[in-house]
């Protein structure tokens, strides 16, 4: 089987004189949680929907589970799920009804009662969509992306209305679907559900790459330097450092004891990711 | 990868044996179908506006005029071909209009788009529904005519006939136009004005509550192109006497011109449909 779930090479798409997607290279490997982080208008949902086969592009090459999405077929759609952004209206049946039905279009599909089990909507199978929360729905959306067993998962803003709890308990669906082999393209506007899910994170601003790392090392995260906080001598103190350990010690043996208000700060994914866009934000169009 | 996670229902990789079977394009078109029916039926509004309005006003028509009419004919007799040909139009016209459009604008297409589903069976599901609602809104109509005021139905094989043809032309022409309809929405709202308006006008301007040789001339040869005028003369053709033919504009039922009228608009109503249907809205790009 090829190990390869996404390959796109200077993949371009214009609106008018707006260039949406400039130049894009990317591959995904199989298995991964792969996400995608940008501002509004950055290019992300554009490229996102390209490989979904949803939208044309204008040039560039997409190879998507083997296929291009432009021209791949019924066969294809059937081994990808799409979770879309947007509210999208369901027939009026019951929860449980409603993915039974979905799981007729797919040639292998999960069982219908356990997916509805999965995704946390078992006391809801028999209520009408329309009843439903905004996260129910959402979570209603999850399962009818789910249900034909897809090799490619796309989830595009999935947890937008969640409380904290629910959020953490998608993560963990997530985190399962992915332990058992389906590749994630994961879009999402929260910088910790990128950090928590993605194995690596790709920062998309103006139509272009920046920057397509893990978390812990995006854009020189793990090897940034460090600042060192602490109180001494009435007032506070701090040094920026690549050693912050050693600094951290030495720090350390001037105090008999705990140091007093001692942190070690390093720059968190949401600093790197605003360092990242900031270039882009006066040419982005909102 | 990430921190590995234990799940005992869930192997490393998907099950080796999947099928790869596509379903039949037929049998989920009919599952569709039965969705859609499932769905129509709980929305109440739908159900007493769409589909009970032609019963509703043979009902009033039936009461109100009784005895006032001068042709030797009964108020729910002159008015039952017209008001099934308008319930014909409704069930078919207006509710694939306002529904397609609404499942455009709020991502209802969308989603399928990333479904195996293939567009065949999502048409011959929203064939099965105007069926349903066309057979069901057909015998609405009769069994209220029939059982609250003892109307007439028509006479012999030959007349059964003639309804039979025109509503299966008819149907499937009003059908076909509501679908390309559909696209000139932009939003769900719009959709009620687009195609709730017109639909409205040809029904006072095609012999459903004014008699047609009433009318002026031009809003006749207006009305005339389109499908519920032929729909409703050709029902007529069918529950009236013969003798009735004297009141139609040309004095005879002229079913060939029914029959052409109805199968051309067919046919544009499919080549439009083909022509313009999205799956996506306009700002989808």
């Amino acid at each position: 089987m090829d190990e390869t779930a996404i390959e796109v090479t200077d993949l371009r798409k214009s609106y008018g004189s707006t260039h949406a997607v400039a130049g894009v290279d990317l591959r995904v490997p199989r298995g991964e949680i792969f996400s995608f982080l940008g501002p509004n208008g950055a290019g992300k949902s554009t490229t996102v929907e390209i490989l979904e086969g949803f939208r044309h592009r204008d040039s560039g090459t997409v190879r998507v589970l083997g296929e291009d999405p432009g021209r791949a077929g019924r066969r294809w759609r059937a081994r990808i799920g799409v979770v879309w952004q947007k509210e999208t209206m369901t027939p009026r049946v019951p929860v449980r009804d409603l993915v039974r039905h979905f799981a007729g279009y797919y040639p292998s599909p999960a069982d219908p009662d356990e997916v509805v089990e999965r995704v946390g909507l078992a006391e809801k199978a028999g209520a009408l969509p329309d009843v439903l929360s905004g996260g129910q729905r959402r979570r209603l959306d999850v399962a009818l992306g789910m249900i034909g067993r897809p090799e490619l998962l796309f989830l595009d803003e999935p947890t937008t209305g969640f409380d904290p709890e629910a959020r953490r308990d998608f993560w963990e669906l997530i985190r399962d679907l992915a332990g058992g082999g389906t590749t994630i393209v994961l879009t999402t506007h929260y910088l910790e559900e990128a950090e928590a899910l993605a194995d690596r994170v790709c920062v998309v601003a103006g139509g272009r790459v920046r920057a397509l790392d893990t978390p812990a090392d995006l854009g020189g995260r793990a090897a940034a330097r460090a600042t060192v906080r602490w109180f001494e001598d009435g007032r506070r103190q701090e040094i920026a450092t690549d050693t912050p350990t050693r600094t951290v010690g030495e720090v350390a043996s001037r105090f008999d004891g705990e140091v007093p208000e001692l942190t070690v700060h390093r720059p968190t994914l949401e600093e790197i990711y605003l360092g990242l866009i900031e270039d882009d934000r006066t040419e982005v169009p909102a | 990868m990430n921190a590995p996670t234990t799940n005992p229902t869930n192997p490393a990789r998907p099950a080796p044996e999947r099928s790869t079977r596509l379903p039949g394009t037929f049998r989920l078109g009919l599952s569709r179908g039965i969705v859609e029916i499932r769905s129509f039926v709980r929305e109440w509004e739908s159900m007493i506006f769409t589909f009970s309005m032609p019963a509703l006003i043979l009902l009033f028509f039936a009461v109100i005029f009784d005895d006032m009419f001068d042709i030797n004919m009964s108020a729910v007799d002159y008015y039952l071909p017209g008001l099934i040909a308008m319930g014909l139009m409704s069930v078919s016209f207006q509710t694939l209009g306002v529904a397609v459009a609404t499942e455009r604008d709020q991502g209802g297409l969308r989603r399928l788009r990333g479904t195996p589903l293939p567009p065949a069976s999502y048409f011959i599901g929203k064939t099965v529904l105007v069926l349903f609602l066309a057979v069901g809104q057909v015998a609405l109509l009769l069994g209220v005519a029939v059982l609250f005021f003892d109307a007439a139905l028509p006479s012999g094989a030959e007349s059964w006939v003639t309804v039979g043809w025109v509503f299966v032309l008819g149907t499937v022409a009003c059908a076909l136009l509501g679908l390309a309809a559909s696209s000139l929405a932009r939003t769900a709202q719009a959709a009620s004005a687009v195609i709730i308006v017109p639909f409205l006008l040809l029904q006072f301007t095609s012999g459903i509550f004014v008699p047609v040789p009433a009318l002026p001339e031009w809003v006749f040869n207006g009305a005339a192109l389109f499908p519920l005028l032929w729909m409703a003369q050709g029902l007529r053709a069918g529950f009236f006497p013969d003798e009735m033919a004297s009141m139609e504009v040309s004095g005879s039922w002229d079913l060939p011109l029914v029959a052409l009228a109805l199968g051309t608009w067919c046919v544009v109503g499919l080549v439009v449909t083909l022509a313009t249907f999205r799956w996506k809205t306009r700002k989808d790009g």
